[in-house]
């Protein structure tokens, strides 16, 4: 085991998965002779050459395009988007073309690509840097959505995308990058779909994704500590689709349930996850589940207002007192 | 182009008329649903550029008026009917309709709605030639209300940045959906807008099949010769609005009649006729034997085929599970 940060343990799937196979390319703005705006494909230009690590144009919607395309004969595109804000721009052609194109030829031409971007909040980089858009992704048919928590999930989850036949969006943050932790020393390959159990508990499930699985984990450790609750903690790392059998496996343990995301409430995760509990094992229940999400505001730039409109992990501890009836 | 070959293509694109024509009339009838663009007038632009190129070999793209230029490619015209038909014999199993037209095995890369979507994908293509050492080209055949979209201007840098072997062919009909040209864009020939990306550029005539074919045999040469992309404008008219909703109400039936004064097929079909190598009752012959088998196999194929099953409904939303196994569980080999 190998204890590496969140890049890389990216730039380590990219390369051994560029070194496998030689129609196995990147593509994206800086990645090439700037290394990468989050040094994700450090030193790839230097090993595989301008023809597989393009440094491309600022034209998000160009370029997605343009690696989707190349796709359909085989090639296998990492498509990094700099910020999932500029994603908005590469939509049509990752909805439209690479999530259709299987279904619309009737299982002719396949577009196995990955979209990798870093989502989430910085610090203080204002409304137009700021967006987390997971729950725009997760909707779409023929689209997968997996999100890592950690530089294991980072380094696996990648190599699956590259292999997969389908497209998969990879929604990485911003804050994450320099986080260190365990890879193993040999190939891995982790699941594309399921959830895993991040911490075992029995009273309630504290439900998360890449970095809301840091509040929740910080949380259960406060609610042990401090008020004898025992919270399972389940890492919710494919949000497209979600794992049904893993929610309902849960929740039918603990009969309660949070969810914590740093995206804004409406149409969310966090609603998407109530709804599976519902349709699961609503009768499981011993108390409404109770969704921590982000104001829904454009991200201020003032620190102050920027704390005050995305939740962590106090937000998660008071969810859960709140269900317990202790807040 | 040799006379046997313009006697081939001349059959050919009268195919391409009548199975239009036919269209419509099913369209008519209900038999075929959604939306539908049809092609007529415009027949020299594909088969003159694909006379030049290399069909099945060479990669098309292109937008959602797709019919004629799948069967140039070599898709079988009962495949593509039973397509509109949406049954399961479609050339997309009936899971595409008529904007999604595609044939793998014939390398045409399908019909889009979006307009402009293409572009990019087009250029992807090539990149893939590129990076695979082929000699094929890509071509992406758009109409030029497309070249008003963003990433007809980020695909054309891209393309010259990086000399992808991709071919741009304009075709330049005069209208976007209702919208005339001179309405809605500041430069009427589109070869000059792209004189900005240093690629070069041609217009042309696209309705005499031998001027097309000329000019796309210079553009085809370029492109596969490694000297990166090209774009070709080709003049030319749709007889129908620009999908069946259309009743042409934004332009005058005396500018219709003017550009079928210069019909694609009897420009054709009279240099033919006066170079002796038909007769006008063999055109005529022709049109009857076309419109049979259209009748007799690609209508009858369609009728008859079977409608997909709704068990199959989420079918081929997602590869075979079975394959991808080891990396939806994490459990690989």
């Amino acid at each position: 085991m190998a204890n590496i940060m969140y890049w890389e343990a990216i730039q380590r799937a990219h390369d051994e998965e560029m070194a496998r196979d030689p129609l196995v390319i990147c593509m994206g703005e800086d990645i090439g002779v700037a290394g990468g705006t989050y040094k994700a494909t450090k030193g790839l230009y230097e090993k595989y050459g301008p023809l597989r690590v393009m440094d491309t144009p600022i034209s998000e919607g160009g370029f997605t395009g343009l690696g989707i395309g190349a796709s359909f004969l085989g090639v296998r595109p990492v498509i990094e988007i700099m910020s999932v804000n500029f994603a908005w721009l590469a939509m049509d052609q990752m909805f439209n073309s690479a999530a259709k194109v299987r279904y619309m030829s009737g299982g002719q031409l396949t577009a196995p690509c990955v979209f990798r971007s870093a989502g989430g909040a910085a610090h203080q980089l204002g409304a137009q840097h700021s967006a987390r858009m997971e729950k725009v992704f997760m909707g779409i048919a023929g689209l997968r959505v997996v999100t890592p928590s950690n530089p294991k999930q980072a380094y696996g989850l990648l190599k699956s995308a590259i292999r997969c036949d389908d497209p998969v969006f990879i929604n990485e943050h911003e804050l994450m990058y320099n986080m260190k932790g365990e890879v193993p020393d040999g190939e891995y390959f982790h699941p594309l779909e399921g959830s895993d159990i991040a911490r075992a508990g029995t009273d309630v499930t504290l439900f998360g994704y890449n970095i809301s699985v840091h509040w929740c984990l910080k949380a259960a450790e406060i609610l042990d500590k401090q008020y004898g609750i025992s919270a399972e903690v389940v890492d919710l790392y494919s949000l497209s689709p979600l794992d049904r059998a893993g929610i309902k496996a849960s929740v039918s343990k603990t009969h309660r349930a949070v969810i914590a995301e740093e995206d804004e409430a409406p149409v969310g995760v966090g609603s998407e996850v109530i709804a599976i509990i519902n349709e699961e094992c609503f009768f499981e229940l011993d108390a409404a589940p109770v969704r921590v999400h982000s104001a829904l505001v454009p991200q201020p730039y003032n620190h102050t207002l920027e704390k005050a409109a995305i939740p962590d992990h106090e937000d998660v501890v008071k969810a859960v007192l709140k269900i317990f009836g202790k807040a | 182009m040799k006379i046997e070959d313009k006697k081939r293509v001349l059959r050919e694109m009268v195919l391409h008329r009548r199975f239009e024509e036919r269209c419509y009339q099913a369209y008519i009838e209900r038999k075929i649903g959604g939306f539908l663009h049809l092609y007529p007038g415009q027949e020299a632009c594909c088969n003159g550029v694909m006379e030049a190129a290399r069909p099945g070999h060479d990669y098309v793209i292109t937008g959602y008026r797709d019919h004629v230029h799948a069967i140039k490619c070599g898709a079988d015209p009962k495949a593509v009917m039973a397509e509109l038909y949406g049954k399961e014999t479609g050339s997309s199993k009936g899971r595409g309709g008529s904007m999604h037209i595609f044939d793998g095995d014939k390398r045409f890369m399908g019909g889009y709605a979006l307009v402009g979507g293409p572009f990019p994908l087009a250029a992807g293509i090539a990149k893939a030639i590129q990076l695979k050492g082929g000699d094929e080209i890509a071509i992406c055949f758009l109409g030029d209300a497309a070249n008003n979209q963003g990433v007809f201007h980020e695909t054309l840098n891209m393309a010259a940045l990086w000399k992808l072997p991709v071919l741009f062919v304009c075709e330049n009909n005069l209208y976007g959906i209702g919208t005339s040209i001179e309405r809605s864009t500041a430069v009427v020939h589109q070869h000059k807008r792209v004189a900005a990306y240093n690629i070069p550029a041609d217009e042309c005539d696209g309705q005499d099949i031998e001027i097309v074919y000329e000019a796309a045999r210079k553009a085809v040469d370029h492109v596969r010769s490694g000297n990166g992309p090209y774009f070709l404008e080709l003049m030319t008219y749709r007889y129908r609005g620009h999908s069946m909703s259309d009743s042409r109400g934004y332009r005058s039936r005396e500018e219709e009649e003017l550009w079928k004064q210069r019909d694609p097929i009897f420009i054709l079909r009279d240099r033919l006729i006066k170079d002796g190598a038909m007769s006008m009752a063999d055109f005529e012959t022709l049109e009857k034997e076309t419109d049979a088998y259209i009748e007799n196999e690609v209508i009858k194929f369609a009728e008859e085929s079977p409608e997909p099953r709704v068990e199959d409904l989420e079918k081929y939303v997602f590869a075979d599970r079975a394959t991808q196994l080891p990396w939806l569980t994490g459990k690989a080999a």
